[in-house]
């Protein structure tokens, strides 16, 4: 295992003054590690962005049309809440594993399990906001001359968008927080620190990414609700 | 990989695995693992349940601590398993260190399993009892019934449904989160699919998801079978009724709350 201890880390421990992150110290919070290994902390934190918007995207392109079509068949509908019950239920642990023979060691692996889940909580939120919309609401607007298509993008789905919003507030919180598990695969994006961290009991590396998480976790719901605002300012004053 | 020989390769090591009885038995065999991780659920659920129901029933009694309530779902979502799993274990304390029957690190996961469990239990406990109808409460008052008495014959049993489905919502969280306890080399049937991964032995580590996930779906229906017999008041696959414009932030809150977990 000695034998893999990176270049860098040799050239610091053999380095005049300990630093906060030394084997002896070892201290939880230490400023020092941010500078030293920004660039390692930037990538990873890249990645973990560039995972989560994927799952996400993916779980989106995918929810929408399904939610449409299952709305309008009631069997397709029961038989997407029984698959996204069960897929739910599924570990993320297990669930990678389950994907490897089909898209190996990479991080499509991730991507897709993570799209997985996001999907689940997205075709329900939406189902749930598309059903939120008031009866006398479609048939005023089919009393005004709107046919089908424009009932559901000007009816339909801007009174959906405060539920289906919640939906995708929940998906990205809890996919943020999911991509660490994908350093099973070698693909965790912080993930990959935390699994680094643990095993060379490095805590100055293991807090400093778990922290970046849950601020990314943070942010992300941040901008989601910044943009719930914008996409449906008549909400603004209930909430 | 080469395409289909290659997928079908791994699916047949992946089942003779699962055949060999090799594989169940002995120290680190699927039986262990599988008797560790159930005893760990087990265990973590009867503990957050005796801590976080009561809180939950008493505060929805109450009508008060909703922030907390519901935002604990929140704050739960947002922290990564295997981050809290990964600093329980590297700190003096709890550590890595072996605990009775629970297995390395088998204290820190104990406590992780706990604190995943208790925000399901917390917000649908809360909500459970806050969504009694605030007539059939008066009626209870006008008829005489003390407080405990209200909490006892009325708003418990009419909260018991939304309760059973925050317990259910716990155990997948549960099961979920001790499979991840060996991310961290901790204790449960995720070992099986870490070791498998850590050797290249990709048929092992199907064969413990292949596991994990049939255990986790065992799991969940007989859950689901336990919810609809607690249930006072069955109401059969009737079609919801389109929600009132006033409720809809509880509609979209429940919502939510039916959704809540996947920290892990």
């Amino acid at each position: 295992m000695t034998l893999l201890v990176p270049a860098s880390q040799v050239r610091l421990s053999s380095a005049e003054e300990p630093s906060c992150y030394s084997r002896f110290v070892n201290e939880w919070f230490c400023w020092q590690y941010v500078e030293d290994r920004h660039e390692q902390i930037t990538d990873a934190l890249v990645e973990h962005v560039l995972i989560t918007t994927a799952a996400l995207v993916l779980g989106l392109a995918i929810a929408v049309p399904l939610a449409l079509l299952a709305r309008r068949l009631p069997r397709l509908e029961s038989a997407v809440l029984g698959f996204s019950t069960a897929v739910y239920t599924v570990p993320s642990l297990a669930l990678l594993p389950l994907l490897v023979p089909f898209t190996g060691l990479s991080a499509a692996t991730v991507v897709i399990g993570l799209g997985l889940y996001a999907l689940t909580i997205l075709v329900r939120a939406l189902l749930d906001g598309l059903r939120s919309v008031p009866d006398d609401v479609r048939e005023a607007a089919t009393g005004l001359g709107y046919g089908r298509a424009r009932m559901l993008t000007r009816i339909e789905m801007p009174l959906a968008l405060p539920v289906a919003m919640a939906g995708l507030r929940v998906a990205a919180v809890s996919t943020v927080a999911l991509t660490t598990v994908g350093t099973l695969v070698a693909y965790g994006g912080l993930g990959d620190l935390i699994a680094h961290g643990v095993q060379r009991d490095f805590r100055a590396e293991l807090l400093t990414a778990a922290v970046l998480c849950v601020v990314l976790a943070v942010v992300l719901d941040v901008v989601l609700v910044v943009l719930q605002r914008v996409l449906t300012p008549w909400t603004a004053g209930t909430r | 990989m080469d395409g289909g020989d290659a997928l079908m390769d791994l699916f047949a090591e992946t089942w003779q695995y699962l055949l060999d009885p090799d594989s169940w038995t002995g120290g680190g065999g699927l039986v262990a693992r599988l008797l560790e991780q159930l005893l760990l659920t087990a265990t973590a659920l009867a503990a957050a349940m005796l801590l976080g129901l009561p809180l939950a029933l008493w505060l929805g009694h109450l009508g008060r601590g909703g922030f907390l309530a519901v935002n604990v779902s929140n704050v739960g979502r947002a922290v990564p398993t295997f981050a809290l799993l990964a600093i329980l274990v590297a700190a003096d304390w709890p550590g890595s260190a072996d605990f009775g029957p629970y297995g390395r690190a088998g204290l820190a996961t104990l406590i992780a399993l706990v604190l995943f469990a208790l925000p399901p239990l917390i917000t649908n406990g809360y909500v459970g009892m806050r969504e009694v109808p605030s007539d059939v409460q008066e009626a209870a008052d006008g008829m005489g019934m003390s407080s405990g008495q209200r909490f006892w014959r009325v708003e418990l049993p009419l909260a018991l449904p939304v309760v059973a489905s925050g317990v259910r919502l716990a155990l997948v969280q549960v099961w979920a989160t001790a499979t991840i306890a060996a991310l961290v080399a901790g204790p449960g049937l995720g070992r099986i699919i870490t070791e498998g991964f850590a050797r290249n032995d990709y048929a092992q580590g199907m064969a413990g998801a292949v596991v994990v996930a049939l255990v986790a779906l065992v799991l969940e229906v007989a859950a689901a079978a336990v919810q609809r017999a607690a249930d006072p008041m069955p109401r059969g696959p009737a079609p919801r009724p389109p929600s009132p414009q006033g409720v809809e932030p509880v509609s979209a809150g429940s919502t939510t709350v039916a959704e809540a977990p996947t920290g892990g």
